[in-house]
């Protein structure tokens, strides 16, 4: 919370260029999982805000992604012969964020006088809503989503680097623009407003603080981080799909927040890293096992989200500020253990 | 002598019964005006009711302006600040949050800075203490950090309930000495509501008391101190 603008920018700076040069340390496929964990952890970032600095919790994130990703469609369409091909990645993006931006709005608004359970219901329903709202609207494209015309590496860069690194590049470059975004909101008059929203709304009124327009405020800041996630997620897939969207992914999107620890946006990167890894890393156990094919199909899938509901459990009662949490404590606890080296000798 | 508050037929509670019945009263520009009464006499619903937490009827006038249907973060901005009993420190904000928080909507980083400041050479405990959250203070020091946090947004009439509550009789000296500095020099109004009759009465210009909801008496406070009668009958000394 004490980090001044400038900081913040060169830890952003500095930590894409180095994400961007571990991605040739990647094969192809790890640099795709890179990107997807990219796109999970906009999203993860912006709720984690949401949550931990307003103590508001939304159950709705896949949809804001959702809109995200529907809003990527409209723009790179938008920018069809108007603007150049490279650049309409670009404007789908910021179409993606203006989408899910005027959703987290009307939620936003619709939620700011609600509390606890009350808003993340209204939330849970707009996500059950989803596959209902895209059947009805044809431009949506019903089940099947709507799909973007392929998108290869620049020539520049067509002789360097992979697709799938590419797309890495992409997904990365983003996500240091929304974690930017958040840390330094979240460092500033802002982020102090939210805190005290969060803990005493009464307190804050009398401080002259609108808790109401703070709210709405925390909620479009998340709802456009979940929007640039779901571009990017759009982005890298070529095309947008609701059954990806559902219940499913919004509560994993809240695993990944209180796992990596609730308003801790480092510990986001934690939990997006798990959300989209720890079924692959699942998929890989699993496959070594020369396991019958039923017991292999009802594993599939399933064992991921067991996995996840021990690992919740485990570090809620182990570690209730986070992996994150349970990392700064390990490495206070063993800077304290560590014996003093002696600086002066009596020889 | 100008009202800078001016409350008439003021009625408020929290269902439907009203604890608070028709009180009329003015506190004067750069006055310290105590309420005195027991508990539920209706002080801190007074001070709610003022500040806008509470739904009312009848008027609240802050230097004419009626404030009646003005949300309480908007009460603030006009002038009106409001350190509620328990004081309303952000516990998870450190001092430093807590104290830019009051001037957040007002001024500018520098400015900001400069009100901060001022405050913490006006309450020095604060300065050693810019790093601890909220819920890491004393008492005494979150009374301070709340009264300070008011102060920076620089306001007209300042509403403030029961400092001296759960304070060693030190601090509530210091803390009253404070506040009659403040006033002395900077012209800021005060209304006070306050348990602890004597040492409200030593530091206040005009004194109302009020019994189940209605006003007994109005008057200066020499002369509710010396009042032994009132004294016996409301305040307990």
């Amino acid at each position: 919370m004490n980090q001044n603008p400038r900081r913040i920018v060169l830890l952003t700076v500095g930590g894409l260029v180095v994400a961007l040069a571990g991605t040739f340390l990647l094969d192809p496929y790890r640099n795709y999982l890179l990107a997807l964990v990219a796109a999970h952890l906009c999203a993860i970032a912006g709720l984690s805000l949401l949550i931990g600095r307003t103590g508001q919790l939304s159950l709705g994130h896949a949809a804001l992604m959702a809109a995200g990703g529907y809003g990527y469609v409209a723009g790179v369409k938008l920018g069809d012969g108007a603007v150049p091909d490279g650049l309409q990645p670009v404007l789908g993006l910021i179409v993606a964020v203006v989408t899910a931006s005027v959703v987290g709005l009307l939620l936003g608004l619709a939620g700011a006088r609600l509390h606890g359970p009350y808003l993340a219901g209204l939330t849970l329903a707009v996500v059950l809503a989803l596959p209902a709202l895209t059947s009805q609207i044809p431009a949506l494209g019903g089940d099947q989503g709507l799909m973007v015309p392929f998108r290869s590496v620049p020539q520049a860069l067509s002789s360097l680097i992979a697709l799938e690194q590419w797309q890495a590049w992409i997904a990365l470059t983003v996500v240091a623009v929304v974690l930017g975004v958040l840390a330094t909101v979240d460092a500033g008059a802002s982020g102090i407003r939210m805190r005290a929203v969060r803990d005493d709304e009464v307190a804050a009124a009398l401080a002259g603080i609108r808790p109401g327009r703070i709210k709405v405020q925390a909620f479009v800041l998340s709802a456009a981080a979940a929007g640039a996630g779901g571009g990017v997620l759009c982005f890298v897939d070529s095309g947008v799909r609701p059954g990806g969207y559902g219940v499913t992914l919004s509560l994993l999107l809240v695993v990944g927040v209180v796992v990596g620890g609730t308003g801790r946006l480092a510990g986001a990167a934690i939990g997006a890293a798990l959300v989209v890894l720890l079924p692959w890393l699942i998929g890989l156990g699993t496959s070594g096992l020369d396991l019958p094919a039923e017991a292999a199909q009802r594993l599939d899938g399933n064992l991921a989200v067991l996995v996840f509901g021990l690992l919740l459990i485990g570090l809620t009662v182990a570690a209730p500020t986070g992996a994150l949490g349970l990392l700064t404590r390990a490495g206070a606890s063993r800077k304290r253990s560590a014996p003093s080296i002696p600086t002066t000798s009596k020889d | 002598m100008t009202a800078a508050l001016e409350i008439r037929r003021l009625t408020a509670g929290y269902g439907a019964e009203p604890v608070l019945r028709e009180v009329s009263l003015q506190v004067p520009d750069g006055q310290v005006v105590t309420l005195l009464g027991a508990n539920g006499a209706g002080k801190t619903t007074l001070l709610r009711a003022v500040s806008g937490l509470l739904p009312t009827t009848g008027t609240v006038l802050l230097r004419e302006q009626d404030l009646s249907d003005v949300p309480p973060e908007q009460r603030v901005r006009r002038g009106l600040a409001h350190v509620p009993e328990g004081r309303g420190v952000i516990a998870e904000l450190t001092v430093e949050e807590n104290l830019r928080l009051g001037g957040l909507w007002r001024h500018g980083r520098t400015a900001l800075r400069e009100r901060t400041d001022a405050e913490y050479q006006r309450f020095e405990p604060l300065a050693r203490r810019r790093k601890a959250l909220g819920h890491q203070l004393s008492g005494g020091e979150r009374q301070m950090l709340a009264l300070a946090r008011a102060l920076v947004a620089a306001p007209d009439v300042l509403l403030l309930d029961e400092p001296s509550l759960g304070l060693a009789p030190q601090v509530v000296h210091s803390i009253m000495q404070t506040l009659r500095d403040l006033c002395d020099s900077t012209g800021l109004t005060v209304l006070l509501a306050e348990q602890n009759a004597a040492g409200a009465l030593s530091i206040a210009d005009r004194g109302v008391v009020l019994h189940l909801g209605e006003v007994r008496s109005d008057g200066p406070a020499a002369q509710i101190a010396q009042d032994e009668a009132l004294r016996h009958a409301y305040l307990g000394y």
